[in-house]
Protein backbone atom coordinates (compact mmCIF):
# COMPACT_ATOMS: atom_id res chain seq x y z
CA UNK A 1 0.00 0.00 0.00
CA UNK A 2 1.43 3.60 -1.03
CA UNK A 3 1.93 5.72 1.79
CA UNK A 4 -0.75 7.93 3.59
CA UNK A 5 -0.30 11.71 2.42
CA UNK A 6 -1.53 14.22 4.03
CA UNK A 7 -3.36 17.16 1.20
CA UNK A 8 -6.65 18.98 0.40
CA UNK A 9 -9.18 17.44 -1.82
CA UNK A 10 -8.99 20.59 -3.60
CA UNK A 11 -5.37 20.01 -4.50
CA UNK A 12 -5.89 16.88 -5.67
CA UNK A 13 -8.57 18.19 -7.96
CA UNK A 14 -5.80 20.69 -8.90
CA UNK A 15 -3.67 18.13 -10.13
CA UNK A 16 -6.11 15.81 -11.82
CA UNK A 17 -6.81 18.30 -13.69
CA UNK A 18 -3.24 18.79 -15.05
CA UNK A 19 -2.89 15.11 -15.50
CA UNK A 20 -6.07 14.86 -17.32
CA UNK A 21 -5.50 17.75 -19.55
CA UNK A 22 -1.68 16.07 -20.73
CA UNK A 23 -3.84 13.84 -22.69
CA UNK A 24 -7.24 15.80 -23.35
CA UNK A 25 -7.12 19.01 -25.58
CA UNK A 26 -10.66 19.98 -25.01
CA UNK A 27 -10.46 20.40 -21.38
CA UNK A 28 -11.37 23.79 -20.53
CA UNK A 29 -10.88 25.33 -16.86
CA UNK A 30 -12.71 28.65 -15.44
CA UNK A 31 -12.75 30.01 -12.19
CA UNK A 32 -14.48 32.85 -10.53
CA UNK A 33 -11.57 34.87 -8.87
CA UNK A 34 -11.03 31.97 -6.63
CA UNK A 35 -8.15 29.83 -8.47
CA UNK A 36 -5.79 30.24 -4.88
CA UNK A 37 -8.11 28.74 -3.43
CA UNK A 38 -9.89 25.80 -5.45
CA UNK A 39 -6.80 24.98 -6.82
CA UNK A 40 -7.42 25.09 -10.53
CA UNK A 41 -4.11 27.81 -10.53
CA UNK A 42 -2.32 24.53 -11.10
CA UNK A 43 -3.61 24.07 -14.05
CA UNK A 44 -3.51 27.92 -14.63
CA UNK A 45 0.55 27.21 -14.53
CA UNK A 46 0.28 24.45 -16.63
CA UNK A 47 -1.99 25.47 -19.55
CA UNK A 48 -2.41 29.56 -19.19
CA UNK A 49 -3.79 29.32 -22.67
CA UNK A 50 -6.81 27.37 -21.84
CA UNK A 51 -7.43 28.55 -18.21
CA UNK A 52 -10.19 31.37 -18.36
CA UNK A 53 -10.81 33.44 -14.70
CA UNK A 54 -14.09 34.98 -15.03
CA UNK A 55 -13.56 37.48 -12.45
CA UNK A 56 -16.57 36.96 -9.17
CA UNK A 57 -19.14 36.18 -11.38
CA UNK A 58 -20.36 32.96 -10.97
CA UNK A 59 -23.35 32.91 -13.26
CA UNK A 60 -21.75 34.09 -16.10
CA UNK A 61 -19.39 31.75 -15.29
CA UNK A 62 -21.86 28.19 -15.42
CA UNK A 63 -23.41 30.38 -18.55
CA UNK A 64 -19.59 30.40 -20.63
CA UNK A 65 -19.10 27.06 -19.55
CA UNK A 66 -21.95 25.83 -21.12
CA UNK A 67 -21.28 27.47 -24.40
CA UNK A 68 -18.26 26.02 -24.31
CA UNK A 69 -20.07 22.52 -23.88
CA UNK A 70 -22.27 23.17 -26.11
CA UNK A 71 -19.13 23.86 -28.96
CA UNK A 72 -17.49 20.72 -27.87
CA UNK A 73 -15.18 21.99 -25.28
CA UNK A 74 -15.14 19.88 -21.69
CA UNK A 75 -14.97 22.99 -19.25
CA UNK A 76 -14.31 22.36 -15.20
CA UNK A 77 -16.01 25.73 -14.15
CA UNK A 78 -14.67 25.93 -10.01
CA UNK A 79 -15.30 28.15 -7.19
CA UNK A 80 -16.23 27.70 -3.57
CA UNK A 81 -19.11 25.01 -3.31
CA UNK A 82 -21.39 28.11 -1.79
CA UNK A 83 -21.25 30.29 -5.02
CA UNK A 84 -20.93 27.10 -7.72
CA UNK A 85 -24.16 25.66 -6.87
CA UNK A 86 -25.95 28.62 -4.29
CA UNK A 87 -25.28 31.70 -6.28
CA UNK A 88 -25.78 30.11 -9.95
CA UNK A 89 -27.98 27.53 -9.06
CA UNK A 90 -30.31 28.45 -11.70
CA UNK A 91 -27.96 29.07 -14.10
CA UNK A 92 -26.97 25.14 -13.47
CA UNK A 93 -30.19 24.26 -13.27
CA UNK A 94 -31.17 26.01 -16.61
CA UNK A 95 -27.80 26.79 -18.75
CA UNK A 96 -26.70 23.15 -17.95
CA UNK A 97 -28.89 20.50 -16.47
CA UNK A 98 -32.06 21.63 -18.66
CA UNK A 99 -29.72 20.75 -22.07
CA UNK A 100 -27.97 18.19 -20.61
CA UNK A 101 -24.31 19.80 -21.13
CA UNK A 102 -21.28 18.70 -20.61
CA UNK A 103 -20.21 20.80 -17.93
CA UNK A 104 -18.04 19.63 -14.63
CA UNK A 105 -18.98 22.01 -11.86
CA UNK A 106 -16.66 21.58 -8.78
CA UNK A 107 -17.54 23.32 -5.49
CA UNK A 108 -14.52 24.11 -3.01
CA UNK A 109 -14.45 24.59 0.55
CA UNK A 110 -17.53 22.41 1.12
CA UNK A 111 -19.08 22.18 4.61
CA UNK A 112 -18.30 23.40 8.43
CA UNK A 113 -14.23 22.58 7.64
CA UNK A 114 -14.00 25.38 5.86
CA UNK A 115 -12.93 27.04 9.06
CA UNK A 116 -12.59 30.40 9.99
CA UNK A 117 -14.28 32.27 7.31
CA UNK A 118 -17.42 31.21 9.14
CA UNK A 119 -21.14 30.54 8.00
CA UNK A 120 -21.54 32.49 4.67
CA UNK A 121 -18.40 30.68 3.20
CA UNK A 122 -19.66 26.61 4.81
CA UNK A 123 -21.81 25.56 2.32
CA UNK A 124 -23.71 22.61 3.75
CA UNK A 125 -26.09 22.73 0.97
CA UNK A 126 -24.82 22.26 -1.80
CA UNK A 127 -25.71 18.37 -2.54
CA UNK A 128 -29.04 18.86 -1.31
CA UNK A 129 -29.53 21.75 -4.34
CA UNK A 130 -27.62 19.73 -6.85
CA UNK A 131 -29.64 16.72 -6.10
CA UNK A 132 -32.75 18.39 -7.30
CA UNK A 133 -31.65 18.74 -10.49
CA UNK A 134 -32.48 16.09 -13.21
CA UNK A 135 -29.67 14.22 -14.93
CA UNK A 136 -26.89 15.99 -12.48
CA UNK A 137 -23.96 13.79 -11.06
CA UNK A 138 -22.75 14.42 -7.07
CA UNK A 139 -19.33 12.97 -6.47
CA UNK A 140 -18.08 13.88 -3.17
CA UNK A 141 -14.31 12.42 -2.90
CA UNK A 142 -12.55 11.36 0.36
CA UNK A 143 -9.70 11.55 -0.02
CA UNK A 144 -6.60 12.17 -2.44
CA UNK A 145 -6.59 9.08 -4.57
CA UNK A 146 -10.16 8.72 -4.97
CA UNK A 147 -10.47 12.91 -5.98
CA UNK A 148 -8.00 11.79 -8.73
CA UNK A 149 -9.95 8.95 -9.98
CA UNK A 150 -13.32 11.09 -9.47
CA UNK A 151 -11.53 13.40 -12.15
CA UNK A 152 -11.14 10.96 -14.43
CA UNK A 153 -14.54 9.82 -14.35
CA UNK A 154 -16.32 13.34 -14.40
CA UNK A 155 -14.26 13.57 -17.21
CA UNK A 156 -14.79 9.93 -19.41
CA UNK A 157 -18.86 10.86 -18.39
CA UNK A 158 -20.87 12.53 -20.77
CA UNK A 159 -23.07 14.92 -19.13
CA UNK A 160 -23.08 17.56 -16.37
CA UNK A 161 -21.10 16.51 -12.95
CA UNK A 162 -20.79 18.50 -10.02
CA UNK A 163 -17.48 17.17 -7.79
CA UNK A 164 -17.20 18.64 -4.12
CA UNK A 165 -14.20 19.55 -2.86
CA UNK A 166 -12.58 19.91 0.50
CA UNK A 167 -10.60 22.91 2.09
CA UNK A 168 -9.02 20.95 4.84
CA UNK A 169 -5.94 18.98 4.19
CA UNK A 170 -6.97 15.50 5.30
CA UNK A 171 -4.86 11.79 5.44
CA UNK A 172 -5.40 9.63 2.62
CA UNK A 173 -6.63 6.07 3.22
CA UNK A 174 -7.40 4.71 -0.02
CA UNK A 175 -4.71 2.12 -1.97
CA UNK A 176 -4.10 3.82 -4.95
CA UNK A 177 -2.39 0.00 -6.12
CA UNK A 178 -5.54 -1.63 -5.20
CA UNK A 179 -8.70 0.98 -5.97
CA UNK A 180 -11.01 1.68 -8.91
CA UNK A 181 -13.74 4.03 -9.32
CA UNK A 182 -16.85 3.67 -10.90
CA UNK A 183 -19.61 6.58 -10.76
CA UNK A 184 -22.51 4.97 -8.99
CA UNK A 185 -20.91 2.08 -6.82
CA UNK A 186 -20.05 2.56 -3.23
CA UNK A 187 -17.53 1.02 -1.46
CA UNK A 188 -17.51 -1.17 1.65
CA UNK A 189 -14.62 -0.15 3.55
CA UNK A 190 -15.66 -2.92 6.10
CA UNK A 191 -17.65 -5.63 6.95
CA UNK A 192 -19.63 -6.11 9.41
CA UNK A 193 -23.46 -7.27 10.13
CA UNK A 194 -24.42 -4.97 13.42
CA UNK A 195 -25.21 -1.81 11.81
CA UNK A 196 -24.25 -0.47 8.99
CA UNK A 197 -22.69 3.33 8.38
CA UNK A 198 -22.43 5.13 5.20
CA UNK A 199 -20.37 8.23 4.94
CA UNK A 200 -19.36 10.55 1.72
CA UNK A 201 -16.21 13.02 1.63
CA UNK A 202 -14.59 14.05 4.16
CA UNK A 203 -15.54 12.12 7.11
CA UNK A 204 -15.25 9.10 5.63
CA UNK A 205 -11.66 8.64 7.29
CA UNK A 206 -13.33 9.46 10.46
CA UNK A 207 -16.02 7.20 10.00
CA UNK A 208 -13.17 4.35 9.38
CA UNK A 209 -11.43 5.19 12.08
CA UNK A 210 -14.60 5.16 14.08
CA UNK A 211 -15.73 1.82 13.10
CA UNK A 212 -12.36 -0.03 13.32
CA UNK A 213 -12.50 1.17 17.41
CA UNK A 214 -15.76 0.29 17.76
CA UNK A 215 -14.59 -3.16 16.08
CA UNK A 216 -12.08 -3.88 19.28
CA UNK A 217 -14.96 -2.90 21.35
CA UNK A 218 -17.39 -5.66 20.22
CA UNK A 219 -19.42 -3.69 17.69
CA UNK A 220 -19.09 -4.89 14.17
CA UNK A 221 -20.09 -2.28 11.84
CA UNK A 222 -20.27 -2.45 7.75
CA UNK A 223 -18.78 0.68 6.57
CA UNK A 224 -19.66 2.09 3.23
CA UNK A 225 -17.99 4.96 1.51
CA UNK A 226 -20.76 6.43 -0.61
CA UNK A 227 -18.35 9.03 -2.81
CA UNK A 228 -21.72 9.39 -5.43
CA UNK A 229 -24.54 10.77 -3.39
CA UNK A 230 -26.52 10.77 -7.47
CA UNK A 231 -26.92 8.70 -8.71
CA UNK A 232 -27.22 6.74 -5.50
CA UNK A 233 -26.26 2.58 -5.24
CA UNK A 234 -29.61 0.97 -4.55
CA UNK A 235 -27.59 -2.43 -4.58
CA UNK A 236 -25.20 -1.87 -2.01
CA UNK A 237 -28.27 0.52 0.42
CA UNK A 238 -30.82 -2.61 0.00
CA UNK A 239 -28.33 -5.26 0.59
CA UNK A 240 -27.03 -3.39 3.50
CA UNK A 241 -30.71 -2.96 5.03
CA UNK A 242 -31.11 -6.42 4.43
CA UNK A 243 -28.12 -8.05 6.26
CA UNK A 244 -28.02 -5.03 8.73
CA UNK A 245 -31.15 -3.76 9.77
CA UNK A 246 -30.19 -0.55 10.30
CA UNK A 247 -28.26 2.15 8.53
CA UNK A 248 -26.52 5.30 10.14
CA UNK A 249 -25.37 7.92 7.65
CA UNK A 250 -22.30 10.21 8.10
CA UNK A 251 -21.59 13.89 5.98
CA UNK A 252 -20.06 17.19 6.29
CA UNK A 253 -23.89 18.80 5.08
CA UNK A 254 -27.37 19.50 6.50
CA UNK A 255 -29.23 16.20 7.07
CA UNK A 256 -31.53 18.09 4.95
CA UNK A 257 -31.40 16.91 1.55
CA UNK A 258 -27.81 15.46 1.68
CA UNK A 259 -26.55 11.79 1.78
CA UNK A 260 -28.89 10.75 4.59
CA UNK A 261 -32.14 11.38 2.74
CA UNK A 262 -30.72 9.79 -0.38
CA UNK A 263 -30.36 6.44 1.73
CA UNK A 264 -33.74 6.98 3.80
CA UNK A 265 -35.51 7.06 0.27
CA UNK A 266 -34.16 3.93 -0.77
CA UNK A 267 -34.78 2.12 2.08
CA UNK A 268 -37.95 3.59 2.53
CA UNK A 269 -39.06 2.35 -1.12
CA UNK A 270 -37.57 -0.83 -1.25
CA UNK A 271 -36.88 -2.15 2.23
CA UNK A 272 -37.85 0.07 5.25
CA UNK A 273 -35.39 -0.18 8.46
CA UNK A 274 -34.13 2.37 10.58
CA UNK A 275 -32.02 5.25 8.90
CA UNK A 276 -30.13 8.13 11.25
CA UNK A 277 -28.61 10.66 9.99
CA UNK A 278 -25.42 12.14 11.76
CA UNK A 279 -24.45 15.08 9.80
CA UNK A 280 -24.69 19.52 10.07
CA UNK A 281 -28.27 19.34 11.99
CA UNK A 282 -29.90 21.99 10.24
CA UNK A 283 -27.77 24.46 11.84
CA UNK A 284 -25.11 27.21 10.28
CA UNK A 285 -21.72 27.07 10.94
CA UNK A 286 -19.64 29.42 12.33
CA UNK A 287 -16.14 30.92 12.83
CA UNK A 288 -13.06 28.50 13.70
CA UNK A 289 -10.28 26.07 13.14
CA UNK A 290 -12.03 23.10 10.93
CA UNK A 291 -10.34 20.15 13.17
CA UNK A 292 -12.10 22.14 16.32
CA UNK A 293 -15.52 22.52 14.36
CA UNK A 294 -15.30 18.80 13.27
CA UNK A 295 -14.83 18.01 16.57
CA UNK A 296 -18.19 20.99 17.84
CA UNK A 297 -20.51 19.07 15.38
CA UNK A 298 -19.37 15.65 16.20
CA UNK A 299 -18.17 14.86 12.75
CA UNK A 300 -14.55 13.63 14.41
CA UNK A 301 -13.51 10.45 14.77
CA UNK A 302 -14.82 10.55 18.48
CA UNK A 303 -17.93 11.94 17.78
CA UNK A 304 -19.06 9.90 15.23
CA UNK A 305 -18.29 6.62 17.46
CA UNK A 306 -20.05 8.20 20.35
CA UNK A 307 -23.01 8.86 17.74
CA UNK A 308 -22.85 5.10 16.50
CA UNK A 309 -22.84 3.97 20.29
CA UNK A 310 -26.00 5.59 21.07
CA UNK A 311 -27.89 5.04 18.07
CA UNK A 312 -27.20 1.24 17.65
CA UNK A 313 -29.04 1.55 21.41
CA UNK A 314 -32.30 2.65 19.61
CA UNK B 1 -28.36 43.95 -51.34
CA UNK B 2 -29.49 44.49 -54.47
CA UNK B 3 -33.89 44.97 -54.64
CA UNK B 4 -35.02 42.01 -55.36
CA UNK B 5 -32.84 40.69 -52.35
CA UNK B 6 -34.39 42.94 -50.03
CA UNK B 7 -38.15 42.48 -51.55
CA UNK B 8 -37.47 38.71 -50.91
CA UNK B 9 -36.25 39.53 -47.19
CA UNK B 10 -39.57 40.97 -46.72
CA UNK B 11 -41.81 38.61 -47.67
CA UNK B 12 -40.09 36.00 -46.13
CA UNK B 13 -39.86 38.56 -42.66
CA UNK B 14 -43.71 38.59 -43.02
CA UNK B 15 -44.04 34.46 -43.56
CA UNK B 16 -42.17 34.21 -40.58
CA UNK B 17 -44.38 36.58 -39.00
CA UNK B 18 -47.66 34.80 -39.92
CA UNK B 19 -46.21 31.23 -38.85
CA UNK B 20 -45.17 33.32 -35.39
CA UNK B 21 -49.17 34.14 -35.23
CA UNK B 22 -50.13 30.40 -35.89
CA UNK B 23 -47.99 29.31 -33.81
CA UNK B 24 -49.21 31.34 -30.92
CA UNK B 25 -52.59 31.21 -31.56
CA UNK B 26 -52.47 27.39 -31.82
CA UNK B 27 -50.82 27.07 -28.51
CA UNK B 28 -53.42 29.63 -26.78
CA UNK B 29 -50.45 31.16 -25.13
CA UNK B 30 -46.90 32.70 -26.10
CA UNK B 31 -45.22 35.75 -26.50
CA UNK B 32 -46.17 37.12 -29.59
CA UNK B 33 -45.29 40.65 -29.16
CA UNK B 34 -41.67 40.57 -28.59
CA UNK B 35 -41.67 38.06 -31.53
CA UNK B 36 -42.90 40.39 -34.09
CA UNK B 37 -40.33 42.66 -32.90
CA UNK B 38 -37.58 40.51 -33.67
CA UNK B 39 -39.30 39.01 -37.20
CA UNK B 40 -36.70 41.07 -39.20
CA UNK B 41 -33.35 40.59 -37.62
CA UNK B 42 -34.03 36.98 -37.34
CA UNK B 43 -35.01 36.75 -40.62
CA UNK B 44 -31.99 38.81 -41.70
CA UNK B 45 -29.55 36.55 -39.80
CA UNK B 46 -30.86 32.96 -41.04
CA UNK B 47 -31.56 34.24 -44.74
CA UNK B 48 -28.54 36.29 -45.44
CA UNK B 49 -25.92 36.31 -42.64
CA UNK B 50 -25.49 33.25 -40.60
CA UNK B 51 -23.50 30.21 -42.15
CA UNK B 52 -26.34 27.21 -41.49
CA UNK B 53 -27.25 24.47 -42.97
CA UNK B 54 -30.54 22.39 -42.09
CA UNK B 55 -29.37 19.40 -43.30
CA UNK B 56 -26.62 19.79 -41.04
CA UNK B 57 -27.91 21.46 -38.44
CA UNK B 58 -24.50 20.52 -35.73
CA UNK B 59 -21.94 20.74 -37.84
CA UNK B 60 -19.36 22.46 -35.79
CA UNK B 61 -18.14 25.18 -38.23
CA UNK B 62 -21.73 26.50 -38.19
CA UNK B 63 -22.52 29.74 -36.74
CA UNK B 64 -23.96 29.98 -33.49
CA UNK B 65 -27.50 31.90 -32.76
CA UNK B 66 -28.69 31.89 -28.88
CA UNK B 67 -31.63 33.65 -28.24
CA UNK B 68 -31.55 34.77 -24.66
CA UNK B 69 -34.72 36.52 -25.03
CA UNK B 70 -36.03 32.90 -25.12
CA UNK B 71 -39.75 33.47 -25.04
CA UNK B 72 -39.68 35.27 -28.49
CA UNK B 73 -38.87 31.72 -29.69
CA UNK B 74 -42.09 31.53 -31.67
CA UNK B 75 -40.07 33.71 -34.48
CA UNK B 76 -37.00 31.59 -34.06
CA UNK B 77 -39.40 28.34 -34.91
CA UNK B 78 -40.60 30.04 -37.56
CA UNK B 79 -37.49 31.35 -38.85
CA UNK B 80 -35.80 27.69 -38.93
CA UNK B 81 -39.14 25.93 -39.93
CA UNK B 82 -39.09 28.35 -43.44
CA UNK B 83 -34.96 27.79 -43.58
CA UNK B 84 -36.05 23.81 -43.75
CA UNK B 85 -34.73 22.73 -40.15
CA UNK B 86 -38.46 20.86 -39.77
CA UNK B 87 -41.58 21.10 -41.24
CA UNK B 88 -43.58 24.20 -40.94
CA UNK B 89 -46.44 22.25 -39.64
CA UNK B 90 -44.26 21.48 -36.10
CA UNK B 91 -45.78 25.20 -35.45
CA UNK B 92 -49.50 24.06 -35.15
CA UNK B 93 -48.46 22.02 -31.77
CA UNK B 94 -46.03 25.16 -30.40
CA UNK B 95 -46.54 24.42 -26.33
CA UNK B 96 -48.77 21.20 -26.68
CA UNK B 97 -47.90 18.12 -24.63
CA UNK B 98 -45.90 15.98 -26.53
CA UNK B 99 -44.63 18.72 -28.84
CA UNK B 100 -41.59 19.37 -30.49
CA UNK B 101 -41.55 22.98 -29.85
CA UNK B 102 -41.31 23.82 -26.43
CA UNK B 103 -42.39 27.14 -24.35
CA UNK B 104 -39.07 28.23 -24.78
CA UNK B 105 -36.06 27.03 -26.74
CA UNK B 106 -35.06 23.22 -25.97
CA UNK B 107 -31.57 22.60 -28.06
CA UNK B 108 -31.90 18.74 -27.45
CA UNK B 109 -35.03 18.47 -29.53
CA UNK B 110 -35.25 21.17 -31.90
CA UNK B 111 -32.74 20.96 -34.91
CA UNK B 112 -31.41 24.24 -35.67
CA UNK B 113 -31.66 25.77 -31.66
CA UNK B 114 -28.20 25.95 -30.58
CA UNK B 115 -28.81 27.04 -26.93
CA UNK B 116 -31.67 26.20 -24.57
CA UNK B 117 -32.69 29.54 -23.04
CA UNK B 118 -35.45 31.53 -21.85
CA UNK B 119 -34.21 32.27 -18.03
CA UNK B 120 -33.03 36.11 -18.91
CA UNK B 121 -29.68 37.17 -18.66
CA UNK B 122 -28.26 33.59 -19.37
CA UNK B 123 -28.25 33.07 -22.98
CA UNK B 124 -25.51 35.83 -23.90
CA UNK B 125 -23.03 33.78 -21.09
CA UNK B 126 -23.73 30.81 -23.32
CA UNK B 127 -23.04 32.69 -26.60
CA UNK B 128 -19.66 33.60 -24.93
CA UNK B 129 -18.82 30.30 -24.06
CA UNK B 130 -19.11 29.04 -27.55
CA UNK B 131 -17.37 32.81 -28.75
CA UNK B 132 -14.53 31.71 -27.17
CA UNK B 133 -14.42 27.92 -28.01
CA UNK B 134 -14.15 28.99 -31.28
CA UNK B 135 -11.38 31.29 -30.47
CA UNK B 136 -9.78 28.61 -28.34
CA UNK B 137 -9.87 26.04 -31.43
CA UNK B 138 -9.10 28.42 -34.17
CA UNK B 139 -12.33 28.55 -35.92
CA UNK B 140 -14.07 30.97 -37.90
CA UNK B 141 -17.82 30.76 -37.33
CA UNK B 142 -19.48 33.54 -35.42
CA UNK B 143 -21.81 33.99 -33.03
CA UNK B 144 -24.88 36.14 -32.77
CA UNK B 145 -26.76 36.47 -29.43
CA UNK B 146 -30.37 38.51 -29.14
CA UNK B 147 -31.20 40.01 -26.02
CA UNK B 148 -34.52 42.26 -24.78
CA UNK B 149 -34.47 45.64 -24.11
CA UNK B 150 -35.65 44.50 -20.65
CA UNK B 151 -33.57 41.51 -20.41
CA UNK B 152 -30.88 43.95 -19.60
CA UNK B 153 -31.85 44.90 -16.44
CA UNK B 154 -30.36 41.03 -15.46
CA UNK B 155 -27.31 41.59 -13.93
CA UNK B 156 -26.15 38.63 -15.98
CA UNK B 157 -26.09 40.37 -19.30
CA UNK B 158 -23.05 42.65 -17.90
CA UNK B 159 -21.01 39.99 -16.31
CA UNK B 160 -21.37 38.25 -19.76
CA UNK B 161 -20.56 41.65 -21.37
CA UNK B 162 -17.62 42.21 -18.73
CA UNK B 163 -16.28 38.60 -20.02
CA UNK B 164 -16.67 39.37 -24.09
CA UNK B 165 -14.70 42.60 -23.69
CA UNK B 166 -12.40 41.27 -21.38
CA UNK B 167 -11.40 38.23 -23.32
CA UNK B 168 -11.47 40.55 -26.93
CA UNK B 169 -14.58 38.27 -27.92
CA UNK B 170 -15.01 40.23 -31.88
CA UNK B 171 -16.58 36.84 -32.92
CA UNK B 172 -19.82 38.04 -31.11
CA UNK B 173 -22.07 40.28 -31.89
CA UNK B 174 -25.36 40.79 -28.84
CA UNK B 175 -28.17 42.32 -29.98
CA UNK B 176 -30.37 43.98 -28.27
CA UNK B 177 -34.34 44.22 -29.52
CA UNK B 178 -35.38 47.37 -28.53
CA UNK B 179 -38.88 47.33 -28.35
CA UNK B 180 -39.23 50.13 -25.16
CA UNK B 181 -41.58 47.56 -23.73
CA UNK B 182 -41.71 45.03 -21.13
CA UNK B 183 -44.46 42.76 -18.89
CA UNK B 184 -44.90 45.55 -16.44
CA UNK B 185 -44.87 48.40 -18.57
CA UNK B 186 -42.82 50.48 -20.30
CA UNK B 187 -38.59 49.80 -20.01
CA UNK B 188 -38.25 53.45 -18.94
CA UNK B 189 -40.82 53.50 -16.97
CA UNK B 190 -40.04 49.90 -15.15
CA UNK B 191 -36.33 50.06 -15.09
CA UNK B 192 -35.27 52.47 -17.36
CA UNK B 193 -31.81 51.42 -19.36
CA UNK B 194 -31.67 54.82 -20.38
CA UNK B 195 -28.11 55.27 -22.40
CA UNK B 196 -27.84 51.53 -23.14
CA UNK B 197 -25.40 52.69 -26.16
CA UNK B 198 -22.99 54.39 -23.34
CA UNK B 199 -23.49 51.02 -21.28
CA UNK B 200 -22.44 48.78 -23.76
CA UNK B 201 -19.61 51.27 -24.80
CA UNK B 202 -18.37 51.51 -21.32
CA UNK B 203 -18.14 47.99 -21.19
CA UNK B 204 -16.23 47.65 -24.31
CA UNK B 205 -18.26 46.88 -27.06
CA UNK B 206 -18.46 48.59 -30.68
CA UNK B 207 -21.94 50.28 -30.18
CA UNK B 208 -24.54 49.97 -33.42
CA UNK B 209 -27.74 51.62 -33.43
CA UNK B 210 -30.36 51.15 -35.98
CA UNK B 211 -34.03 51.03 -37.14
CA UNK B 212 -34.40 47.07 -36.28
CA UNK B 213 -36.67 46.80 -39.65
CA UNK B 214 -34.53 48.20 -42.04
CA UNK B 215 -32.61 45.52 -43.53
CA UNK B 216 -30.62 47.77 -45.07
CA UNK B 217 -29.51 49.19 -41.86
CA UNK B 218 -28.95 45.41 -40.20
CA UNK B 219 -27.18 44.54 -43.34
CA UNK B 220 -24.95 47.07 -42.28
CA UNK B 221 -24.39 47.01 -39.20
CA UNK B 222 -23.48 43.37 -39.15
CA UNK B 223 -21.07 43.91 -42.27
CA UNK B 224 -19.52 46.43 -40.24
CA UNK B 225 -19.23 44.14 -36.98
CA UNK B 226 -16.79 41.72 -39.24
CA UNK B 227 -14.52 44.49 -39.39
CA UNK B 228 -14.11 45.33 -36.30
CA UNK B 229 -10.99 43.42 -34.31
CA UNK B 230 -10.64 42.45 -30.43
CA UNK B 231 -13.51 43.58 -29.04
CA UNK B 232 -17.39 42.25 -29.34
CA UNK B 233 -19.80 44.07 -31.30
CA UNK B 234 -23.60 45.00 -29.87
CA UNK B 235 -26.16 46.42 -32.08
CA UNK B 236 -28.73 48.07 -30.42
CA UNK B 237 -32.04 47.80 -32.63
CA UNK B 238 -34.76 50.05 -32.22
CA UNK B 239 -37.51 48.08 -33.23
CA UNK B 240 -41.62 47.95 -32.35
CA UNK B 241 -43.20 45.25 -30.17
CA UNK B 242 -45.83 43.31 -31.89
CA UNK B 243 -44.53 44.92 -35.79
CA UNK B 244 -47.06 43.85 -38.52
CA UNK B 245 -49.77 43.50 -36.79
CA UNK B 246 -51.87 46.60 -36.34
CA UNK B 247 -53.33 46.22 -32.87
CA UNK B 248 -50.41 44.91 -31.51
CA UNK B 249 -47.98 47.61 -32.32
CA UNK B 250 -46.65 49.15 -29.34
CA UNK B 251 -49.29 47.51 -27.10
CA UNK B 252 -47.99 45.96 -24.17
CA UNK B 253 -50.59 43.89 -23.30
CA UNK B 254 -49.54 41.79 -26.14
CA UNK B 255 -46.28 40.90 -24.37
CA UNK B 256 -47.39 37.21 -23.65
CA UNK B 257 -50.93 36.77 -24.69
CA UNK B 258 -52.40 34.77 -27.75
CA UNK B 259 -54.83 36.18 -29.90
CA UNK B 260 -58.30 34.84 -29.54
CA UNK B 261 -60.10 33.62 -32.77
CA UNK B 262 -61.27 36.80 -34.00
CA UNK B 263 -58.12 38.72 -33.46
CA UNK B 264 -56.30 35.81 -34.69
CA UNK B 265 -58.23 36.28 -38.02
CA UNK B 266 -57.57 40.11 -38.18
CA UNK B 267 -53.73 39.39 -37.62
CA UNK B 268 -53.59 36.95 -40.54
CA UNK B 269 -55.29 39.10 -42.63
CA UNK B 270 -53.02 41.74 -42.12
CA UNK B 271 -49.77 39.93 -42.73
CA UNK B 272 -51.55 38.00 -45.86
CA UNK B 273 -52.39 41.33 -46.97
CA UNK B 274 -48.77 42.89 -46.69
CA UNK B 275 -47.48 39.49 -47.68
CA UNK B 276 -49.89 39.88 -50.92
CA UNK B 277 -48.67 43.42 -51.68
CA UNK B 278 -44.85 42.59 -51.63
CA UNK B 279 -45.41 39.78 -54.01
CA UNK B 280 -47.75 42.20 -56.30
Amino acid sequence: MAESIKIATRESFGQALCELAKEHDDIVVLDADLAAATKTEIFKKAYPERFFDCGIAEGNMIGVAAGLAAAGKVPFAASFAMFATGRAYEQVRNSVGYPHLNVKIAGSHAGISVGEDGATHQCCEDIALMRTIPGMVILNPADHYEMIEAVKAAYAYNGPVYIRLGRLAIDSFNDPDNYSFEIGKGITLEEGNDVTVIATGLVVYEALKAVRELKEKGINARLINMHTIKPIDKDIIIKAAKETGKIITVEEHNIIGGLGEAVAAVTAENYPVPVYRIGVEDTFGHSGPAVGLLAEFGLDKDGIEKKIVELIKK
Amino acid sequence: MNKSELLELKKTACKVRLWTVEGVFNAKSGHPGGSLSAADIMTYLYFKEMNVDPKNPEDPKRDRFVLSKGHCCPALYAALALKGFFPTEEIKSLRHIGAMLQGHPDMKNTPGVDMSSGSLGQGISAACGMALSAKLSGDSYRVYAMLGDGECEEGQVWEAAMFASHYKLDNLVAIVDYNGLQIDGSVEDVAGLDKLNEKFTAFGFEVYEIDGHDFEQIEDALGKAKTIKDKPVAIIAKTVKGKGVSYMENQVGWHGKAPNAEQYKTAMDELNAQLKALEA
